[in-house]
């Protein structure tokens, strides 16, 4: 024991003492949480529109008004004739045009009828099917207001409720999923290299032929990895909760439970990369192309798994990162216990052991 | 038994076509308590029968023990009885003097205080920098702490892969005073350097190159084997005068050895003979005297047979 000790105190020196590292591996999740909090966000926020308005009459101003009042509008101007259109897309200038009719209101009161139409930028498809959902929102909601006194024949009326995430926020996905990307990253990548490191250093040739349990020198370099992943996790959480207001609302010993099962996950594949390699560049390399692209792509948390081709729903399986994603993504959002996650938690536990016996086998107790 | 025994041991590299052979059925024992040199060039082949021995590879054929156990089958149980330093530096630079000291006590499941004595007159020179880091350490200072960590749960044989390569000519001397002390109790050493010079300083040496040994002897008896004349030559122009002898008959070889270079001949030569000689193709500031042979000479000799 007391030669563990001093193995995980060995391994502490190492990660405090280089401090460009350590900062980089403490403020990286830090980073990563607020650019995709603030900056990289699909959600649809003060979009730039033009109106071109020939009415003027009081319905369109006030169906205007109405879409510059909504915070996913801007109207950035107000065009003449139908040609400024064209032109001020393909400035760039706005992603939606509203455009009314002659006469707007007129048609609307008399006709009972009258129509708008919305012209979107499409080179962005979900962009466009967004705002033009938005805005026939705000067009519906408009309609439902003048016609409030009246009684039609027949109406259904649709009533949504977004559950989990009713305002839509896209932090509710990213969350989850920075956590499974940082300590994929920490975890594997670092274990990766430390362990090469002492190989390249040489280091580890002096270790080999000593009295110590190759078990020993791996579990080592664990330990100081799984509690800065654990600090890692805990500065996400806290960020995500009092600074973009996602919720915790599930349990927060399942969370970190699903948490250490997936760190010790990535652990064991830093593990394992270390012994098929001998560089530190290698070792980066495969954690970096081989791990970090899978985890973005196929984790669902960039992309829907649902909408992939069959083979790579296929190969979705096995990336340990799909399987925490959803667990933290269940209990964080969703607020759900352990009976909703308990396949999940299987599947990561058997990785893990997999991983680990592997990992364990191969590490190299002899030179080449 | 030996403390060393090693029998007919090959070992290549890469895969069956174009493997490399590094060691060609090489034979040696070293007894208990002595200091033995392998000596050699770079390449020679000294890493790699230092890997086997330590457990670290395995040899494609023969067979090697150390303190009478296995290299291959009973490698844990040498783990727990050598001490090895490797060529390269190979402790912690990021920890400090007396970090690294501790660590490799706990992983050999010791203190510092236990064996201290063994250790004690390496450490007092490196106990005042027992604070900096072991990457700011001189090369001398490297040397003596990783030996320190090699030496720190008294290992009963000890594997050095030249210890003192990239290491000033003072430290080195120093180190091997340290190893005279420490074949004082009865520690086995085997020793591996480039350094010629060095070889007279070990009890018995062994001369490797190109993966074969070419002989095992004391230093003396090397150097007793050398049989033929040997002059220390030496003019205003050295190059020319190589050439030049290289062309003499009766010499039959030339090269440089310090100032001077050594000449081999023919027993019939004698030194006016090769001052004439000289002479003869118009060299001034001639020097020329008989010497005795060293190590490196043996070296040239065996090379060339």
């Amino acid at each position: 024991m007391k030669q563990f000790i001093s193995f995980v105190k060995k391994e502490f020196h190492h990660i405090l003492r280089d401090k460009r590292t350590l900062f980089i591996l403490l403020g990286m999740p830090v980073v990563q949480i607020l650019i995709f909090g603030f900056a990289l966000t699909n959600e649809v926020k003060n979009s730039k529109i033009a109106v071109l308005d020939p009415s003027r009459d009081l319905s369109s101003i006030s169906l205007t008004g109405q879409l510059d009042a909504s915070r996913y509008f801007d109207i950035q101007e107000e065009l003449h004739s139908y040609k400024d259109i064209g032109q001020a897309f393909r400035e760039g200038k706005i992603k939606l045009a509203v455009v009314f009719p002659q006469n707007f209101e007129r048609d609307l009161l008399h006709f009972n009828k009258a129509q708008v139409q919305l012209i979107a930028d499409a080179s962005d498809p979900n962009v466009a099917t967004t705002l033009t959902n938005y805005a026939t929102a705000v067009i519906m909601d408009f309609q439902n207001r003048i016609t409030r006194n009246r009684k039609l024949p027949y109406t259904i009326d649709t009533e949504i409720r977004m559950l989990y995430n009713p305002q839509l926020k896209g932090a509710y996905t990213f969350v989850p999923g920075v956590m499974a990307l940082v300590l994929m990253l920490v975890c594997t990548m670092m274990t990766a290299i430390t362990v090469v490191r002492e190989k390249e250093n040489g280091t580890m040739e002096v270790m080999l032929v000593s009295p110590v349990k190759p078990l020993k020198i791996v579990m080592a370099k664990a330990v100081p990895y799984l509690l800065l992943s654990m600090v890692n996790i805990a500065s996400i959480l806290l960020l995500s909760v009092f600074v973009l207001d996602v919720p915790l609302r599930g349990s927060l010993a399942l969370l970190a439970f699903g948490s250490i099962l997936f760190t010790l996950t990535c652990l064991a594949l830093g593990l394992l990369i270390s012994s098929a390699t001998s560089s530190q560049q290698t070792a980066m390399f495969i954690s970096l192309i081989g791990l970090f692209l899978p985890t973005m792509m196929l984790s669902g948390f960039m992309f829907p798994i649902e909408n992939m081709p069959l083979p790579l729903q296929v190969v979705s399986n096995l990336v340990p990162a799909k399987w925490y994603y959803r667990i933290a993504g269940a209990v964080m959002i969703k607020g759900l216990g352990f009976g909703a996650i308990w396949k999940e938690v299987l599947i990561l536990s058997g990785m893990m052991v997999f991983l680990l016996v592997l990992s364990i086998k191969k590490f190299k107790i002899r030179l080449a | 038994m030996p403390a060393i025994h090693v029998e007919n041991i090959v070992k290549r590299y890469g895969k069956k076509k174009e493997a490399v052979t590094a060691l060609h059925g090489i034979s040696l024992s070293v007894e208990r308590g002595e200091l033995f040199g392998i000596i050699g060039p770079d390449g020679a082949g000294k890493t790699s029968l230092f890997r086997i021995l330590t457990t670290l590879l395995i040899p494609e054929e023969g067979s090697a023990t150390v303190n009478d156990l296995d290299v291959v089958k009973d490698y844990k149980a040498i783990r727990q009885q050598v001490g090895y330093m490797p060529g390269k530096f190979s402790l912690y630079q990021d920890l400090t003097v007396a970090e690294n000291l501790e660590f490799f006590a706990t992983i050999f499941n010791t203190s510092i205080e236990e064996h201290y004595d063994l250790i004690k007159d390496i450490y007092v020179q490196i106990e005042p920098f027992r604070d900096r880091r072991a990457g700011k350490l001189s090369g001398g200072m490297k040397q003596k702490l990783a030996l320190c960590c090699a030496l720190i749960h008294e290992p009963s044989v000890l594997f050095l892969d030249e210890p003192t390569t990239g290491v000033d000519a003072v430290s080195r001397k120093e180190f091997w005073e340290m190893l005279r002390g420490l074949r004082a109790r009865s520690i086995t050493i085997l020793v591996s350097t480039p350094y010629m010079d060095e070889a007279s300083l070990c009890d018995r040496v062994a001369l490797i190159q190109n993966g074969k040994i070419m002989s095992i002897d004391t230093p003396q008896g090397i150097i007793g084997s050398f049989q033929k004349p040997l002059y220390a030559a030496r003019t205003s122009r050295m190059l020319e005068m190589q050439r030049n002898l290289l062309q003499m008959p009766g010499v039959e070889e030339c090269y440089l050895c310090g100032e001077y270079s050594h000449v081999v001949t023919q027993p019939a030569i004698r030194t006016e003979q090769l001052i004439h000689y000289l002479q003869q193709h118009g060299h001034d500031q001639i020097d020329v005297k008989p010497v005795e042979p060293n190590i490196e000479d043996c070296f040239m000799d065996l090379m060339k047979n």
